[in-house]
């Protein structure tokens, strides 16, 4: 039901005559059953799209394609995922698109025949409602360099999105992807010409997607797999990054990147990137080698090793090493009369220790995780003789279904609460993040689950708990429902989301309490005590909130005469170096490990204490030092592989103060208004003549101006996420996501600094050591929307139309203004002495009503977006 | 016309920026409380087959009765008047043995509610007619034979062909927006569709459409198997004037839906339900009052933009709406992201 989410889009290639040679020998015996199999297959293996080709001298190609789509639309488990309909022939897509009830992709139209027949086919690509690829091919060819390339199919956007009335996020660019290392000496750039190609075109031509067929790429390596396969993943590695969306690929015919052996992958690299004149032949003097390449490297023994099973497993558990853990989680299945008693009896008893020191506050989070880990990689190996079996899963205590709810796209502190649970034996149905109510209320009637726990970090995501409660209340659902997340509070919950649950409603402060919430929730004796014992002091909290005298509001009027007074005869604001916006496409991420802040790193694994001083605290030190050790060791991995791109971009305006809000112009002149920020000041009755603050405040009424920022340190992070989750590994998982978000965080700062003393350069003589950057004790701010000073998460869609930043920065927003990447910041640059961070805090109707006006929007939204701050 | 069809839709953007815009319940329900027997649907006409229950012929053969129930749902509010035109296709007609009548049942269905429609206009309350075209019962996704699943009763280019020549009537007639309506398979509108951008092509002037999804199951998907965000991609194409749902069930089940298409869909939303869910003797038994207070608790969400009736609704009913959703604000169409947006079943973005 919900709408499922891609960062590289997998396409499925099997059901293509012209690729597969099995799919070709079934739909020329017209054994259709078999390739409805081919194609089913491909959807459980994860294929988002699948692509439909019946391109055969010897088929009857319309027909074909019209017997095979009919055949399809009867199996929903195939039917549910998009069609590609692929085709040289125009007469085979347009039989194809008659079929499709779904929106397909047409795959696909070109230039090739000039742009009569281009324009006439994109126009009918429209109104059957399908999107289209778009080869880079026009009268005079196929595009081979990337000037080419990018020529074509920038021509192709403009006379589809202006002739053709094509949107462009329905177009989808294949600018050819060629065979390399082929010895002719001209092929040996294609690779980077499609690479480079892919960022040009992503530039010029705002929301196409980019396809292509990979494998093309080795065909000179015909017959070995291995060869290929690092080719393959070598070149996606660099084309993601690129821009390149989707791609016809065979998930089996992909390498890890970082599990390709170094020399290979180095060799391999040389070519793809056309780093050397002799890359071919010095990758052609290794490939026999790798022909018929096992895995290798030998372990050395532990003493450990020498152990009885059942004391390895436990062993291994408990100290967190998944080296050995499926072969002896295989040699245990072989000890015990039925594979469920390897879990119910060594893997538990680990657990069980785990559990005990975690409890205990002898083991954190880390080092669970850690555990998790192996846990899972154990289970994973059990499950298919459990299920040939048949037998029962082991009897966990509960089942519960957890969702980062829609809008919202945190799950760090989901999928730690989720791993902890695990551990503690609960069986965990992860819905994963943006999960509409709808998809909760499903899986929890369809699990059964015991308990539903929600997360959320956006503030939007407060409103959408509230909605999942009343829907939940809808149904009729009585179980449990856990609420937590770093904007979710006990008050919250017991004003806003109990009272429309009749369930027990509770919030969960962070993961070790889970535990004994979850268990106390699932306990026969224990569940009536502790839900009514909650229910009271939620109860209590809404008396005491409804009967306090809160802090008295200001009328707005009162609240605005008594801003910050700043004496702007006497200032004179500083002039930025340029105006506009600048975008640093690729900062090197070297620069930022510096910066990082590794205070809140520490909190996010709910380590309590400050850096570096915690890696010596006598609780948790040691724990945290290990953590401190695994991060850098990944963070070294970060830097020298390339695993994450940063990218941003920054704008500096000529602005000036009216009213709460400030206007941007165009340019010095002044003359024309480009946008305005609207910002909301504090109400609440200050004491000892401090002022009402608001960030407008901090702007000149005339000749001043503003900045802003996006950044991102997340691009490329999903690729090493999904490897991470293919070995069930959530303890890099959950490392890699929080120094992403800490890279992020640094690369603002940096920006930050660079835009202090060059950029607007009002602080050029700024010497600070690196701590008191971190301290923030610099002149200027950067605070950000959807935080304290200006708590409007929506204000981010107009700066970021300003930055251009999802082209610029690549960083898109969701509907509840979450960015994608999640590793990223953004926010406004204020330049003035006096600017300072404070918390706007709760606000009136008179300001709510006019904060609508400003912003040209109805109460209702205006509510809508600043419910957290509604004083009234 | 005096006012192209472009025109109109603009007018009926401005108007449902303001408020609620109110649409009219069924002629089903109506025509079956006037008792007509045999004679009365052939009204002095000469049939070789039968024709009770053909209701969408009483257009020629009883046009004041079709008027009198256009009137009801003026006099009830109603800024939005179909066309008595569910089954006037050729597939639907042939039933009845009258396929070779469509070009003149739909003019002169649109003529009747145009006619009526007119005589209520107002330039503070400007009533809009639009040509329903029905689902026809043969589905261009389903096969009718469980042992041949890819079997299909009729053809793309058929059903095309067919909607087609009933569009022509309708437009002729005189109806200022086009619904294809009850959508079960999405295959069938999305045929409907390329009629209308065909026609619109050919006549050079836009029509103005309006595209109306059915569930059929409580799990939330038209008979073709599409949720409803899947069925808002295959459309979006279309640039629909409204989009929404009708049918189905009451509005207590359609609710979940209706809060999902809220959120996903950058046009006005357009809902009409059942009263409730048939009863154990099939009837619809939902009062008047109790759909207006469901819907009544939509509008105060600001969920809807359009709101009318379907099985079982009568004039009081449209009324009883009409009063609930009077001056409360309209749904704010959102703005969504431009994203790839594709769909099988389910729907699919990036």
């Amino acid at each position: 039901m919900s709408t499922q989410t891609a960062t590289f889009i997998n396409v499925g290639e099997r059901t293509n005559v012209t690729g597969s040679a099995k799919f070709k020998k079934l739909i020329l015996a017209g054994d259709y059953n078999a390739a409805l199999d081919v194609a089913r297959q491909q959807v459980e293996a994860g294929a988002q799209i699948i692509d439909i080709n019946m391109d055969e001298g010897l088929l009857d190609a319309e027909l074909a394609m019209e017997t095979f789509l009919k055949l399809v639309a009867a199996e929903p488990d195939i039917a549910r995922v998009p069609i590609m309909i692929d085709s040289s022939k125009w007469s085979v897509i347009e039989t194809g698109i008659k079929c499709v009830a779904g929106k397909a992709i047409v795959n696909s139209i070109s230039l090739k025949e000039g742009e009569a027949a281009f324009l006439e086919h994109a126009r009918k690509v429209r109104r059957y409602g399908a999107a289209m690829v778009v080869m880079a091919f026009d009268e005079t060819g196929q595009a081979d360099t990337r000037a080419r390339k990018v020529e074509i199919c920038a021509r192709a956007y403009d006379v589809l999105t202006t002739k053709a009335h094509v949107a462009p996020e329905d177009i989808i660019f294949d600018p050819n992807i060629f065979a390399v290392a082929t010895g002719i000496e001209e092929h040996n750039n294609y690779a980077v010409d499609f690479i480079e190609a892919c960022r040009d075109i992503k530039a010029r031509c705002p929301h196409v997607k980019i396809s292509g067929g990979v494998s093309n790429i080795s065909f000179s390596f015909r017959g070995n797999e291995p060869v290929r396969r690092a080719m393959h993943s070598v070149f996606l590695y660099h084309a993601i990054q690129a821009g390149m969306d989707m791609g016809i690929v065979n998930a089996g015919q992909l390498d890890v990147y970082d599990e390709i052996p170094a020399e290979l992958r180095e060799r391999v690299e040389d070519v793809i990137l056309n780093r050397r004149a002799d890359a071919t032949e010095r990758l052609l003097e290794i490939a026999e080698k790798y022909r018929d390449s096992g895995a290798q490297a030998e372990a050395v023994t532990e003493e450990w090793r020498s152990w009885p099973v059942d004391r390895r497993l436990s062993h291994a558990l408990v100290k967190g090493i998944d080296a050995h853990i499926v072969e002896d989680t295989e040699e245990a299945r072989q000890h015990f009369a039925r594979p469920i008693e390897v879990i119910e009896g060594p893997l538990m008893a680990g657990m069980n220790v785990v559990g005990d020191l975690f409890g205990a506050g002898k083991m954190f989070l880390p080092q669970v995780v850690k555990s998790a880990r192996v846990m899972k990689r154990s289970v994973a190996h059990l499950i298919p003789f459990i299920e040939a079996e048949k037998a029962a899963g082991a009897q966990a205590k509960g089942r519960v279904v957890m969702a980062t709810v829609k809008g919202d796209v945190h799950d760090i502190g989901k999928n730690i609460v989720g791993v902890v649970l695990q551990c503690n034996n609960f069986e965990v149905i992860d819905l994963g993040v943006m999960v509409p109510f709808q998809d909760i209320l499903k899986a929890a009637v369809d699990h059964k689950a015991d308990i539903v726990g929600l997360s959320g970090l956006i503030t939007p995501s407060l409103d959408e708990m509230t909605t999942v409660a009343e829907e939940m209340e809808r149904a009729g659902l009585t179980m449990p429902l856990m609420i937590g997340g770093a904007t979710t509070s006990k008050v919250h919950t017991a004003l806003k989301i109990a009272p429309h649950y009749s369930g027990p409603t509770i919030h969960v402060l962070d993961a070790s309490r889970a535990v004994g919430v979850a268990s106390a929730l699932t306990s026969d004796t224990q569940r009536d005590a502790f839900a009514s014992q909650t229910a009271t002091e939620y109860e209590e909290i809404r008396r005491k909130r409804a009967g306090a005298t809160e802090s008295e509001l200001l009328p707005l009027e009162a609240a605005r005469a008594n801003g910050v007074a700043i004496d702007w005869a006497g200032y004179t604001p500083p002039v930025p170096s340029f105006l506009g916006t600048r975008v640093f496409n690729d900062y090197p991420l070297d620069k930022l490990v510096e910066r990082i802040d590794w205070t809140p790193f520490f909190r996010s694994w709910e380590l309590a204490g400050t850096y570096p001083a915690i890696l010596t605290d006598p609780v948790v030190g040691e724990s945290a030092s290990q953590l401190f050790a695994d991060a850098q060791k990944m963070l070294a991995q970060i830097v020298s592989e390339k695993w994450l791109t940063a990218k941003a971009v920054i704008g500096l305006w000529p602005a000036a103060r009216d009213g709460d809000d400030v206007v941007l112009y165009t340019d010095d002149t002044r003359t024309q208004e480009l946008s305005r920020a609207h910002f909301l000041r504090q109400q609440i009755a200050k004491r000892d003549g401090r002022p009402n603050f608001c960030l407008a405040d901090f702007v000149a009424p005339q000749g001043d101006y503003l900045g802003g920022f996006a950044v991102t340190a997340g691009h490329g992070i999903e690729a090493h996420l999904a490897r991470f989750k293919a070995a069930h590994d959530d303890y890099s998982d959950i490392l890699l996501k929080a120094l992403a978000d800490r890279l992020a965080e640094a690369l603002a700062e940096t920006l930050h600094e660079e835009v202090r003393t060059r950029h607007w350069g009002y602080a050029a003589d700024e010497a600070l050591s690196n701590e008191d950057i971190i301290r923030e004790k610099y002149r200027g701010i950067r605070p950000a929307p959807g935080y304290p000073a200006c708590p409007d998460h929506s204000e981010k869609v107009e700066l970021f139309r300003l930055l251009d930043a999802s082209r610029n920065a690549g960083i898109q927003l969701t509907e509840s203004f979450a960015m994608v990447p999640t590793a990223a910041v953004s926010g406004f640059y204020f330049a003035h002495p006096q600017a300072q961070y404070f918390g706007v805090a709760r606000i009136g109707r008179d300001q709510v009503e006019d904060y609508a006006r400003r912003r040209g929007v109805s109460m209702e939204q205006a509510e809508k977006w600043l419910r957290p701050n509604l004083g009234y | 016309m005096s006012t192209t069809r472009a025109q109109k839709a603009a007018l009926f953007r401005r108007l449902a920026h303001d408020r609620i815009l109110v649409k009219d319940g069924p002629y089903g329900t109506a025509i079956q409380k006037l008792k007509l027997g045999e004679a009365d649907f052939r009204g002095g006409r000469d049939f070789a087959h039968d024709q009770k229950g053909n209701n969408d012929l009483l257009n020629l053969t009883q046009p004041e009765a079709i008027a009198g129930i256009c009137r009801a749902y003026l006099e009830a509010g109603a800024d939005v008047l179909a066309t008595n035109t569910f089954n006037s296709n050729a597939i639907s007609l042939a039933d009845y043995g009258v396929e070779d009548m469509v070009r003149e049942v739909n003019v002169a269905a649109a003529r009747l509610t145009r006619r009526m429609a007119d005589a209520y206009d107002t330039p503070d309350k400007p009533r809009f007619v639009v040509g329903a075209l029905g689902p026809t019962n043969k589905t261009l996704s389903v096969s009718p034979d469980v042992n041949n699943p890819g079997h299909r009763e009729v053809s793309f280019d058929f059903v095309r062909d067919v909607y087609k020549a009933q569009i022509e009537g309708l437009l002729e007639g005189g109806v200022d927006f086009i619904l294809v309506e009850t959508v079960f398979d999405t295959l069938n509108a999305k045929a409907a569709l390329v009629a209308v951008d065909e026609l619109a092509e050919a006549r050079g002037e836009d029509i103005p459409v309006m595209v109306s999804m059915t569930l059929t199951d409580l799990s939330g998907r038209n008979l073709s198997g599409q949720t409803v965000e899947a069925f808002w991609n295959s459309v979006r194409h279309a640039r629909p004037l409204t989009v929404g749902l009708n049918c189905s069930f009451g509005a207590t089940e359609l609710r979940p839906y209706v809060t999902t298409l809220a959120k996903t869909v950058d046009t006005l939303l357009c809902i009409y339900p059942n009263a409730g869910l048939p009863n154990e003797m099939g009837e619809y038994a939902e009062l008047p009052e109790m759909t207006a207070r469901l819907i009544h608790d939509w509008a105060e969400q600001g969920l809807i933009n359009v709101i009318g009736g379907c099985c079982g609704t009568t004039p009081a009913h449209i009324a009883a709406i009409a009063r609930a959703v009077a001056g409360l604000k309209p749904r704010a169409i959102p703005v969504i992201e431009p994203k790839l947006r594709l769909s099988g079943l389910e729907a699919f973005a990036a």
